[in-house]
Parts: C-alpha cells; sequence; structure tokens
C-alpha cells in the first residue's frame, strides 16, 4: 500500500526546477503530483510519478541527488472537514507526521493526502483500522 | 643475478645518497655552493647586485652559513618587476629550457634552466620518486599538466631518469586516465590531490574499482592539502598518497618530498637552502618554529634566486627523521600566506574549511569559498556539495548537516561561516590546481 516518492535536491537558484520536469516530460512520464520543500538556500522537490522506477534513474543519471522515500496516500472527500478528520485520527493514533501534501483528482471530487511518517507501515496498520482508506499504486494511478 | 638492484629489498635507491650525507658535510657542501651561487647572482643579475651593493656587501662577505642571514630577500614581484629575462644569471644561449607560471594576474613570470640546471631537475625528482618507494619496472602516469606548467615536464624527467614506465598523458580527460590506468596497469601517479579527488569520483561512476588496479602511490602536489585529505584519498584506494613540494621559481616539483614515514618533506637541502622567518619582522626562526620559508637555490645557474620568500607558511622539524635521511623535513605546507582571507578579523585558510568538511561523515571534500561584502564588511559563504549518501527527504535532516559543517568550521577558525549546501558536481572541478576561493567583494 505504500507509494514510492521520488525526493530530489535542489538548489534555490532561476531554473533549478524546470529540469527534473523537462528530463520527465522528455521521457513522456507524467507528474501525478509533486510538492516543494524549501528553505532559504535549498529545496527538496517530491515527486509523485507512476513510472517510478524509471524516473528515478533518468534523475540519477542526469546528476541529480535522488532518493526513493515511502509515502502514504490516503484517499478523503474534496469538501471541508476532509482532512481534518483524518488528522485527527492520526493525532488519536499517536502518528507523526513528517511532512505531507494533497492534491485533488481531476475528474472526482475526491482529494488525495500524501503522508510521510517515520514507520510507514505501522502508520497504514493504524490508519486502516480506523477506517481511513489508504490507496496503493493501483487506485491512485489509476485515478490520476 | 637480480635484474634491479632493488631485488634484494633494499629501500635505498643510489641516487637518493645526497639524501643520507653526515650533516657537517653536507654543512660544508652548502657553504661551498652558496658562496659560488652568491658570486654567480652578484656577478650576472642586476637586480641582486644592487641590493647588496645597497647593503654594502660583495660575495667576498658569505664566509659561513649563517651569513646567508645577510643577504637581501627575492619575492614574486621581483620576477615580475624584472619580466620576462630580467632574472637571468646565464646568457641566453646556454638556457636550454623556458617555463612561466599561469599568472592570475597579468604578466606571468619566468624561469630559465641551463643543461646542467635540469640534470640537478631531474635528480632531485628522481630522488623524490624513490623516496615514495618508486623505481624501475613502476610505471608512472603522470597527469600533470605538460607545458609552461613545470609540473609535467619536471616529473616527467624524473620518472624517465628513475628508469620508470612514464605515461605523459597530461592533465585532463578524465574517463581516459581512468582507462588507462586500468589498461596499461598504472602503479603511480602525479597530479594534484583534488584532481586525484575528481579521478576517485568518476571512476565511482564509471563502475571501475580503484582498489582493484596495481595503483599503489600518489605523488600529490602543486597545491597545499590537508591530512584528513590524504586519509580520504587512502581510504577510497590502496595507494601511499605522498606529498611533493615545488615552485617553480625555485625549480619546479622536486624541492621536498615526503618519504615513507609521511611526517614531512624532506628538502632536497644540497641544492636547495631552507630557512624559516617571522613574516612580519623577517628575522630567521630556529628550527621547530612556525614561520614563512624562504629558500635559496644553491646550485642553480640560469636563474639563481637568493633567499626567495615563499609564501609558504611551515616549520622545519629539529628532529631526525626514522627514515635516515640527514636532510631535514618540513611540515607539510597547508597553508600559503596567499590563500589567506580575513573574515571579522580573523585570518582563515582554505585548509581549515577542508580539514572542518573531511571532519563531517558524508561530506565530500568538493567546496568553494566565497568572499563577498556588503558595503561595509567583508563576509564569506562556504558551498559545500551533497553526496547521495547524505541526502534526505527531510529538509530537518539537511538543516542538521549543514548546521554540523558550520559548527565543525567554526571550531576550528572560531567563527561562524555560513555555508551553503550546493548540488553534486556543480562547482568547478580542476584538472590542475584547484580553485578554492572565489572574490566577489565589490571592488
Amino acid at each position: 500500500m505504500k507509494i514510492k516518492q521520488i525526493s530530489m535536491f535542489l538548489e534555490n537558484k532561476p531554473g533549478r526546477l524546470s529540469e527534473p520536469c523537462r528530463i520527465l516530460a522528455n521521457a513522456g512520464i507524467n507528474i501525478v503530483t509533486l510538492s516543494l520543500a524549501d528553505t532559504q538556500q535549498f529545496g527538496i522537490l517530491r515527486l509523485i510519478v507512476q513510472e517510478w522506477e524509471k524516473a528515478y534513474h533518468l534523475l540519477k543519471d542526469a546528476g541529480c541527488v535522488v532518493n526513493l522515500t515511502d509515502v502514504i496516500a490516503t484517499e478523503v472527500e474534496d469538501r471541508p472537514g476532509g482532512l481534518a478528520k483524518v488528522l485527527d485520527v492520526i493525532e488519536e493514533a499517536g502518528l507523526n507526521i513528517e511532512y505531507m501534501y494533497a492534491f485533488t483528482f481531476r475528474k472526482y471530487d475526491r482529494a488525495v493526502l500524501v503522508f510521510r511518517f517515520n514507520d510507514p507501515d505501522a502508520a497504514i496498520a493504524a490508519l486502516q483500522a480506523r477506517g481511513i482508506n489508504v490507496i496503493g499504486p493501483v487506485e491512485l494511478y489509476g485515478n490520476s | 643475478m637480480s635484474e634491479f638492484w632493488n631485488d634484494a629489498g633494499s629501500p635505498f635507491h643510489p641516487v637518493s645518497a645526497p639524501d643520507y650525507l653526515p650533516e657537517p658535510q653536507l654543512r660544508q657542501l652548502q657553504l661551498h655552493r652558496l658562496k659560488v651561487v652568491v658570486r654567480r647572482a652578484y656577478d650576472n643579475v642586476e637586480l641582486f647586485r644592487t641590493r647588496m651593493q645597497e647593503r654594502g656587501l660583495t660575495p667576498d662577505d658569505i664566509r659561513s652559513l649563517e651569513d646567508i642571514r645577510k643577504l637581501p630577500f627575492t619575492v614574486k614581484t621581483d620576477l615580475r618587476d624584472t619580466y620576462p629575462f630580467g632574472l637571468f644569471a646565464s646568457p641566453m644561449n646556454e638556457v636550454v629550457r623556458l617555463h612561466a607560471s599561469s599568472g592570475t594576474t597579468g604578466k606571468p613570470i619566468v624561469v630559465a634552466y641551463t643543461q646542467e640546471d635540469l640534470k640537478v631537475w631531474a635528480s632531485v625528482m628522481v630522488r623524490a620518486f624513490a623516496a615514495c618507494g618508486l623505481d624501475r619496472g613502476d610505471i608512472i602516469q603522470n597527469a600533470y599538466g605538460y607545458g609552461l606548467f613545470t609540473g609535467g615536464l619536471g616529473a616527467h624527467y624524473g620518472a624517465e631518469a628513475l628508469g620508470a614506465t612514464v605515461i605523459p598523458i597530461s592533465g585532463g580527460n578524465t574517463d581516459r586516465q581512468i582507462m588507462i590506468m586500468k589498461d596499461f596497469g598504472t602503479t603511480a601517479i602525479c597530479c594534484t590531490p583534488s584532481y586525484f579527488l575528481r579521478i576517485i569520483e568518476r571512476a565511482k561512476e564509471m563502475g571501475v574499482d580503484l582498489k582493484s588496479l596495481p595503483l599503489k602511490a600518489g605523488v600529490f602536489g602543486a597545491e597545499p592539502w590537508t591530512e584528513e585529505m590524504r586519509k580520504r584519498i587512502e581510504a577510497e584506494t590502496n595507494i601511499k598518497a605522498y606529498d611533493i613540494y615545488g615552485l617553480s621559481e625555485i625549480i619546479g616539483p622536486g624541492v621536498g618530498n615526503e618519504c615513507a614515514e609521511q611526517n614531512g618533506l624532506h628538502i632536497f637541502e644540497d641544492h636547495f637552502y631552507p630557512e624559516i622567518i617571522d613574516p612580519e619582522t623577517l628575522e630567521p626562526l630556529p628550527d621547530g618554529q612556525e614561520g614563512e620559508l624562504v629558500l635559496t637555490t644553491l646550485s642553480k645557474q640560469a636563474m639563481p634566486m637568493i633567499r626567495y620568500r615563499t609564501r609558504d607558511i611551515t616549520m622545519i622539524y629539529p628532529e631526525t627523521c626514522p627514515c635516515g635521511r640527514t636532510i631535514r623535513r618540513i611540515r607539510r605546507i597547508s597553508r600559503r600566506s596567499d590563500d589567506m582571507f580575513i573574515i571579522r578579523g580573523v585570518n582563515v585558510y582554505p585548509s581549515q574549511i577542508e580539514e572542518a568538511l573531511l571532519q563531517v561523515e558524508g561530506t565530500a571534500p568538493h567546496y568553494l569559498i566565497v568572499l563577498t561584502n556588503d558595503g561595509t564588511m567583508d563576509d564569506a559563504e562556504v558551498r559545500v556539495e551533497i553526496t547521495p549518501e547524505v541526502f534526505s527527504d527531510r529538509v530537518g535532516e539537511m538543516e542538521t548537516l549543514r548546521r554540523k559543517i558550520s559548527a565543525a568550521i567554526e571550531r576550528i577558525v572560531n567563527i561562524r561561516i555560513n555555508v551553503r549546501l550546493v548540488e553534486p558536481n556543480s562547482l568547478p572541478r580542476s584538472e590542475g590546481k584547484a580553485k578554492r576561493v572565489l572574490d566577489e567583494r565589490r571592488k
């Protein structure tokens, strides 16, 4: 049920974000979603793509610093309170969120929340036990 | 009957005999040569003669080695001011070779050699290689740049005179360096330590395991480097990394070299007389005290250098070396007074930054110090390349790495210097001397 996220180091300078995007575009790889964590000095780009293995190697071969991280995707209704409900459950389960980001599907009224937990397996078990819809690659990429 | 003299396992190479001269004999030889070279410079070099006369000195005033202290210093600007041939002591028809420095500002400096000078140069290079345990049968890949720079040809003729097989590959084209190293069975490489790091890095990318090759020694010089850098190089390869010292004003590479002890560089002082002075007061300092290295070429014909101020900060070890050589050692040069920069009143050397970086796990010794000025005060930023091993998708971990580097620098230089993490291979790689400082101060 875990999703592979590609994380990439970016220097904070103009044009730096476009390079990985161009590499993926040239290879015909669609970015399902991305998030950028930035500090004053550098950024960390987080990408979700279906062909993560291919994307990882393409970026690595291009000299980018990348690694793969297991993240968890949960699906909620795209309406007020959707995120709050999941966060309540996470808090109740005593899970610590390293970071998260969200995106919505184009054709459906659903939103996907992507979470990075320290222990993804424990987090999946805890979330599922509390009725949260943890989705795997099939649902994620099938819907996008 | 063995083919080579060293098949018996003796570490002694006949050409290294002067390294082991009994001290009284060495001092006697030095004094004799000093008198000759001072006379030669006085008779043939106007700048030197004028300076002697201003001090009321003649060559006859040199009666002991201590009398060298009476002589005027020579500095780099003297070579620029007399560009190109003003300090030559031989007529041009006796000069068989010219070299010139890269010259970062303005005109280069030009140095000259007679046939005899080239013989001396090759002989000290042979002694340098022998001190690294190299001999006939070794395959030496010479990746110093060939051309006006003294490194390439200096190492080349020394390696040939040693009887080793020389691969005159010159610097650059790293992929080919690695291919040839592998295919030709290179046993020793000569280049700058920063370029060898590039070779290590590239070999990894190419999937070549340097540890599986016969490569056993590196003769690294032409730029200051640190003990930490040596440890890193030796940990990633099977080589012993030796430090070689030289400067073109004196002869080129081969002024001094480490022996198997790897603890200080033996100066071939039968040809190059070392002194340490206080760079402020210019007073000579005793062995064991740190100061600026001053060298006098005792046997140079075409271009004698009398008391040349090298700008290199070191000390002469007072103890004799366990290797048995009687020629004295200087501490390896990690600092050049030219490279020093001052941040908030504190003197900082690039080597100190390197030392700090190498203390932090997982950082590559690829760095650049950028000097800035906001209009009121000089400041510096250290740019450090991150490696895939230390990269984390978590901002907190990356910030922790940055703080660790910053703290390591602060421990060594006692001031806080901003650290910026940059992408691998984003800093310029050098095929010769590494550029460690970028000056972006408003002039």
